[in-house]
């Protein structure tokens, strides 16, 4: 049984409405939690029986197997919600396998827009006989269950209002074809959701129309399964009251999209030329995307790519293709997760050392080792901050948004540029595998920066005198050339091993120690141009909070929570990026205690933080999340409210 | 039997087509022992590139760790290097070749380099025909670890500490064969005239080009019991056939008995000419050089020459697609998409 019957459920509705004051890059959320005071739902108390029913803010949890085609379906009623003018954010929970285990996926609505996992589930669907007696009985009391006949699962409890629903017969009804019927069954269970909760069979049609891309050949017999579900509820299931989806305006002109496309757009637009990509879970879909919108808008009218896109034999290669790239002159990326992060160590090293530009994705799954392939997790914090041996430290960007993950990917090709060294981009599962609401992703204007590299007309003008790891500008940023460029004194020596600024191989104390004290000042020049922490400080909070990624969801709903059912006011540092900026120590001085949130066991994020700090950290304590599913929003309040105690 | 055809008889001039001198092609002092076959290489790899006339600013020098990846450092100092990382050699090169693809790429790596830790990346690169020159100066010993065996010792060779290896010899020749390789040699640092005929052919070759060296280690491997040693390999080697090069502006001026000499035309206008000796080797069938290079394992030869050529097969840049102009350098205008493309994609995702 869930705990959160402990908890109050609905009392956020009620109380305490506040306008929020998002820093700009919150706009998406801002444009939810603006119109506070339109809420009009009221609950006075979550018991049971007659009430005013909760209106758009319902969870959908769908248990299927995968491989069973499911997806389009939950993609269809997800999209009919957001049609409806509901936030709304989907989260597919999939095994790793191809067919034949079990797979859930939930829809939460919500009309304030707090679209962070949320643990209780209102509507359960219930088709896969694996996890039935287990997806029921993690139900809270109240909840209504649909479920098909055949897995009976109104003997397993008595608390919880059962709809059980022949989809067999449904489905036989509507075709002969065994293949069409288990893709019908589960386009069924969208009408009949549809029809219990309210939504619009115009918004249905509309997005069927989307899914299935306006084929009419694909859309006609998904339109008659719902049709078939939506009468089955009309005249052979009970009418139900207690959750209602109706009409309202907060989805106008908005987008849904996972973090991975959004980061394949961003990195199109950013100018990248070359991408190189092995294959791994969860972030396959980021360069595979890519490929699609690059072969839509990067062939020229001659039929020629302005691209090149290569399919590695292992992260390594991938990496290296990257660096190789990078240190010619190509804007190049690559994306991958924690597996593939931990075979590219010994080439980060050489890209930090020999000072060569290029991108890594990192959509963080559950680790160590194989670990949980397809769940969340933030767990790669300390190894892509300090990837390699020897002294290393990275730029890490830190996408807390899919508009951000669009943002970044740009920004990252322009860090890496300019600061010549790996960059790394930090995102994970659920933001780069589940489906987002988001404002329209805005075209940057800003040119692309190409960092500071000599054209043979500048090494003419030099009279070929310099150095490719000399500081002449003093931010421990040097000038490079790219091989090609005509002229006789252009070229220069790479390598992995000692030099000297002159890029002549030396083993000299005092160039080493020269060598990576610059590289320790360009880093320090980067805490100028990463992207600064979003800060929310509020009047007389004592208590701060720190987070990123995509703890950013519950953690906003978690501080509403506190302030709504406590009164307790925080404030909130949501960092971007490191290295860390100057406003870390600010923020923390300015609170007595400073919770960082995140999702891993250790709090590696957390220990970083400890080590810059120095004095204040006694501050710090640690919220920590890492179960493999996302961050909810009341385990961060209840976890507050224990070390408050 | 002198390994290399006479095509004419003209002196080199003191200055190559494009102007430049002989040492213009020179890099730094050579760090390796005296003796060393990786430095007889180098000097052809100047003589090639000079006597080609390819502007050394066009051509990018990679390596990945050990000997002979120290070697870029020495030849060619007009030309970007990058000395990688041991065995990924493959990788950074074909990043770079796609960002530049305008670039001539000479990659230089060793048997332990290639054979052992770098061994898929360098499968996959030839299997993805990066064209670019790819050398493996093979000596069958790791020398900066000093005197470890590698995956090319042949069985039965011995270390100087009179251990022996019982292990089969990785021929990496026959591997670049069956991984589709269209241009495939093995030479010998002994053996300079047949080493420029067969680079400079390389040169002209437009894919990539896989040539084994064998190039005695001085030091950890040239002693009695070696079979990568100078007089072992004198003993042993066996040519293919006689090799000459002429490039498109040249005229063979020695004429030849008919039936005797078979002229392949590469792109640039140039011909490899192959002359038959004792066999009539076929170098364009890749069934044939398995054979042979099988046969000369067993005899216990070292076989020389081109060991297999096919100019016509499409390299990965032909394959990609890219646009003829620089991938690294193309205008923002030609790499960000207009703001009706970004419009349109947030349209259909509304």
């Amino acid at each position: 049984m869930a705990v959160s019957s402990l908890v109050t459920r609905y009392a956020s509705l009620v109380t305490g409405h506040i306008r929020y004051n998002f820093p700009p890059l919150r706009s998406i959320k801002e444009s939810y939690v603006s119109d506070l005071s339109s809420v009009t739902a009221v609950l006075e108390e979550p018991a049971r029986g007659g009430r005013a029913p909760v209106v758009n803010d319902l969870t959908i949890h769908v248990a299927t197997v995968n491989g069973s085609g499911s997806q389009s379906s939950n993609s269809v009623l997800m999209r009919s919600i957001f049609q409806m003018g509901v936030p709304v954010s989907g989260k597919n929970m999939f095994p790793s396998n191809i067919a034949g285990l079990p797979t859930w996926f939930t829809i939460r609505a919500n009309k304030d827009g707090w679209t962070a996992r949320k643990r209780e589930v209102d509507v359960m669907v219930c088709m896969n006989a694996q996890t039935a007696k287990e997806d029921v009985e993690a139900l809270d009391p109240g909840a209504l269950c649909i479920y098909d006949a055949p897995l009976n699962c109104k003997a397993i409890r008595n608390d919880i209002v059962f709809f059980e629903v022949p989809f067999a017969k449904l489905a036989g009804e509507l075709t002969p074809d065994s293949r069409l019927r288990k893709l019908l069954t589960n386009m069924i269970y969208v009408g009949i959701i549809a029809e219990l909760i309210g939504i619009d069979r115009e918004e249905i049609n509309g997005a069927l129309n989307k899914q299935f891309k306006g084929k009419t050949k694909a859309i006609e017999p998904n339109v008659q399964a719902i049709d078939k579900g939506m009468e089955f509820a009309r005249s052979s299931l009970p009418s139900q009251n207690r959750w209602r989806i109706e009409r309202m305006n907060k989805t106008a002109g908005k987008i849904i999209i996972d973090g991975n496309a959004a980061a394949a757009i961003g990195a199109m637009f950013g100018g990248v030329t070359v991408v190189t990509w092995y294959p791994i879970t969860p972030s396959s879909s980021l360069c595979e995307s890519l490929i699609d919108y690059l072969k839509q808008h990067r062939i020229e009218k001659d039929g020629k790519a302005t691209f090149a896109v290569v399919q590695a034999e292992d992260e390594l290669a991938a990496v290296g293709m990257v660096l190789g790239a990078g240190w010619a002159g190509a804007r190049s990326m690559t994306s991958t997760a924690g597996p593939g992060i931990s075979l590219m160590a010994e080439f980060i090293g050489l890209g930090y050392f020999a000072e060569i530009p290029g991108v890594i994705w990192d959509i963080q799954r559950v680790g160590p080792s194989t670990g949980l392939p397809t769940r969340t997790a933030q767990g790669d914090v300390n190894q892509v901050a300090l990837l390699s041996h020897g002294d290393t430290q990275h730029i890490v960007l830190i996408p807390s948004s899919v508009s951000e993950c669009f943002d970044f990917a740009s920004e990252a090709l322009d860090l890496a540029e300019q600061f010549q060294t790996p960059i790394f981009v930090l995102s994970d599962l659920d933001l780069g595998m589940n489906n987002w609401m988001s404002d329209p992703f805005v075209y940057p204007e800003k040119p692309i920066t190409r960092g500071k590299v000599l054209t043979k007309e500048k090494l003419t003008e030099l009279n070929g005198k310099w150095g490719r790891y000399a500081d002449v500008d003093g931010d421990g940023i040097p000038w490079r050339t790219l091989p090609g460029t005509d002229h006789p004194f252009a070229s220069y020596f790479t390598r992995g091993s000692g030099h000297d600024t002159q890029a002549r191989y030396s083993e000299k104390p005092e160039d080493y120690k020269a060598l990576v004290d610059r590289l320790k000042k360009k880093y320090e020049t980067a805490k100028q141009y990463v992207p600064k922490p979003a800060v929310d400080i509020r009047d007389g909070a004592k208590i701060g909070f720190i987070a990123y990624g995509t703890t950013d969801f519950a953690l906003e709903e978690a501080r509403h929570q506190l302030l709504s059912e406590r009164s307790i006011e925080t404030s909130y540092f949501r960092l971007r990026a490191l290295p860390f900026t100057e406003e870390l120590r600010d923020f923390v001085a300015t609170h007595d205690r400073v919770y960082v949130v995140e999702q891993n066991r250790d709090g590696q994020m957390g220990d970083l933080i400890r080590l810059e700090l120095g004095e204040d950290q006694r501050k710090i304590r640690k919220v920590l999340h890492y179960i493999g599913l996302p961050c909810d929003a009341r385990f961060i309040t209840n976890e507050v409210l224990r070390m408050e105690a | 039997m002198d390994s290399v055809l006479k095509t004419g008889t003209a002196e080199a001039p003191k200055e190559n087509r494009i102007g430049l001198k002989s040492s213009d092609y020179q890099g730094g002092k050579s760090t390796l022992c005296a003796g060393c076959g990786h430095d007889a290489i180098s000097n052809q790899i100047v003589r090639a590139f000079y006597e080609m006339s390819i502007k050394p600013e066009s051509v990018a020098k990679f390596s990945g760790i050990g000997c002979s990846s120290k070697t870029p450092a020495y030849f060619m100092q007009r030309s970007h290097g990058f000395n990688t990382v041991h065995g990924r050699m493959p990788a950074v090169a074909t990043g770079a070749m796609l960002a530049n693809h305008r670039l001539m790429g000479i990659g230089v790596s060793g048997d332990g380099d290639t054979a052992s830790i770098g061994l898929g990346q360098f499968m996959h690169m030839v299997r993805r025909n990066i064209p670019m020159i790819y050398i493996i100066e093979n000596n069958g010993v790791y020398g900066l670890t000093k005197g470890q065996f590698s995956a090319t010792a042949d069985e039965g060779s011995k270390l100087k500490t009179g251990v022996v290896n019982d292990l089969h010899p990785m021929d990496l020749c026959a591997l670049a064969v069956q991984l589709g390789c269209g241009f495939v040699a093995r030479g010998f640092a002994g053996d300079p005239k047949q080493m420029i005929n067969i680079l400079k052919a390389s040169i002209a070759h437009d894919g990539m080009a896989v040539i084994d060296v064998i190039s005695p280690c001085v030091t950890f491997n040239n002693h009695e019991g070696s079979t990568k040693g100078y007089q072992y390999s004198k003993d042993h080697q066996e040519l293919l056939h006689q090799i000459g090069f002429v490039q498109s502006y040249e005229q063979i001026e020695v004429d030849y008995e008919p039936g005797t000499v078979k002229e392949v035309e590469m792109h640039d206008g140039s011909k490899i000419l192959l002359k038959k000796l004792e066999e009539d080797y076929d170098a364009s069938s890749p069934i044939e050089a398995l054979k042979r290079l099988h046969r000369a394992e067993e005899e216990g030869q070292m076989l020389t020459g081109l060991v297999h050529l096919n100019p016509q097969k499409k390299s990965f840049i032909s394959l990609l697609n890219v646009t003829d102009d620089v991938l690294a350098t193309l205008p923002l205008e030609r790499t960000r998409p207009p703001k009706e493309a970004l419009a349109k994609i947030m349209k259909d995702l509304m």
